[in-house]
């Protein structure tokens, strides 16, 4: 669990994680609206390397980004239902070169990959800027990722 | 019969076709979420999906032949979106449009979705003179493009988050007002105070002419929460007020500003936010202060269509801008490259 006390560092918390992410990486992000998805998935493809502006993908549902390794950032909350994702072709980029973001995951929870990592970004109740970022990784790669996460932002623990 | 460009639109949500002849007489212009097109086809809703699309088609082609009156060898060429938008989308639309212009061996091109955003205004507005400049605001895009000639695009300044029309959709789903969220904002934003809460507008650094909403949307929400948990009445009316308020003042603002830096007297307005009412009425106030014009295609073009690419395509026909059969789609294209 990490602490963001700005979406500026939720930001950073991306780009950290970037440094650590593999090609078939799945990385899924639920939250309520203005959790910092989007400033977080900005964060990772800085970390990433690509140079255009990131933006929200809520009406485009993908926008795709050359960086280190390609990036797929999703956003399903229009979707219905697992269907629709299916009809979108989500496998291509699932199981593609890239890294995938996926925003509102938990929507289409039944065609998302067994292993992936699931990163819950929650309002703090007392204080409007805070965040706090939970982390559960499924899979052996996931869990990795997430101990070398917890390296990196906070070595020595 | 003049010269007749037949425009396929698969980018995103829609699928579309239409008939243009000259670049201004629209004879069809038909959209799948068009409840006559269902009816007759007894098609489903249209979604993003590429399944969808490639059910959509041919029927929607074909209904735009028919009502255009037209047979395949009234058309000159054939204009379809390349990019931006979503892969899948957009080669149900390329796949059509090459093999529709391989078979009646008649040129293809390829246009980019905001250029023909931006053309819309064109269909009945042909007599615009350059410089121009274009504000394309909508569900996806927050851009100002300056166009010194025709065909000469040049963004400067975008969205660094959310986009404009995104921002009111969210806004009204926190407010819960439903979908679509800028026309109901805008119609609950006429009886409510505009000054009645301070919210932030995001200028950026001195200067930038990019946008962000992210900020005032998270403002928004917050300003809810904290109603909510002091259990205190929102009114709805001055919260839509004042939010449309703030989007709508940094549109301008930069847009002006944009206009004085590159002395256009013309700015036209496109996308799906072009029909809110507070941005028309704020735009024309200030642009006439300022020595501008102000010109937006009508409402039912602002949104995505086939008549717009048809449009843009008509330009690049006369410029004998052609795209190779070897034309894909290119889901990130930027306005002003051409991948082909």
């Amino acid at each position: 669990m990490l602490k963001s006390f700005s979406s500026e560092e939720t930001r950073q918390f991306g780009e950290k994680m970037a440094l650590l992410l593999q090609a078939g990486d799945i990385i899924c992000l639920n939250g309520d609206l203005g959790a910092g998805k989007t400033a977080f998935s900005q964060g990772v493809a800085r970390g990433l390397g690509v140079t255009s502006h990131v933006t929200s993908p809520t009406f485009t549902l993908i926008n795709e980004y050359e960086g280190r390794l390609p990036l797929y950032h999703f956003d399903v909350y229009r979707l219905g239902d697992s269907e629709e994702m299916a009809d979108l072709g989500y496998e291509e980029y699932f199981y593609g070169p890239g890294v995938c973001l996926v925003e509102w995951a938990e929507l289409v929870e039944d065609v998302l990959p067994e292993e992936r990592l699931d990163i819950t970004l929650l309002k703090d109740e007392e204080a409007e800027e805070v965040r706090l970022i939970k982390f559960t990784p499924r899979g052996q790669r996931y869990k990795h990722l997430v101990e070398e996460m917890n390296q990196l932002v906070c070595p020595g623990n | 019969m003049g010269i007749t460009i037949l425009g396929i639109e698969t980018s995103c949500d829609e699928t579309s076709a239409a008939v243009l002849e000259d670049g201004i007489t629209l004879r069809s212009n038909i959209v799948s979420s068009q409840v006559d097109i269902h009816k007759k086809f007894g098609g489903v809703v249209p979604e993003v999906a590429s399944r969808k699309h490639l059910e959509n088609v041919h029927p929607v082609i074909m209904e735009a032949l028919e009502q255009a009156k037209v047979t395949l060898k009234d058309i000159n060429a054939i204009a379809v979106t390349y990019g931006p938008g979503l892969v899948g989308a957009l080669l149900v639309g390329v796949a059509a449009a090459k093999a529709m212009a391989y078979a009646l061996d008649v040129p293809l091109i390829g246009v980019n979705h905001l250029e023909g955003h931006i053309a819309a205004n064109f269909l009945t507005r042909p007599d615009l003179e350059f410089p121009l400049l274009c504000l394309v605001v909508s569900g996806g895009h927050s851009d100002l493009v300056f166009m010194p000639h025709r065909g000469d695009y040049q963004l400067l300044g975008r969205t660094r988050d959310d986009a404009a029309g995104e921002a009111f959709d969210k806004v009204a789903r926190a407010m819960g007002l439903g979908y679509p969220g800028g026309p109901l904002i805008d119609k609950l934003a006429r009886e409510g105070d505009a000054s009645a809460l301070k919210l932030p507008r995001a200028f950026l650094e001195e200067g930038s002419l990019d946008f962000s909403f992210s900020g005032l949307k998270s403002a928004v929400l917050n300003y809810l929460n904290r109603a909510e948990m002091r259990q205190e009445e929102v009114n709805k009316a001055d919260l839509a007020a004042s939010f449309q308020q703030a989007t709508v003042e940094v549109l301008v603002e930069k847009t002006l500003l944009a206009a004085e830096r590159t002395a256009v007297k013309t700015i036209m307005l496109a996308g799906g936010v072009a029909a809110n009412g507070g941005l028309r009425s704020l735009l024309q106030t200030r642009a006439l202060a300022a020595g501008c014009t102000v010109v937006y295609p009508p409402l039912h073009l602002c949104t995505d269509n086939a008549a717009m690419i048809a449009c843009a395509g008509y330009y690049k026909y006369l410029r004998g801008d052609f795209a190779p059969l070897t034309l894909n789609a290119v889901p990130a294209l930027s306005l002003g490259e051409e991948k082909y």
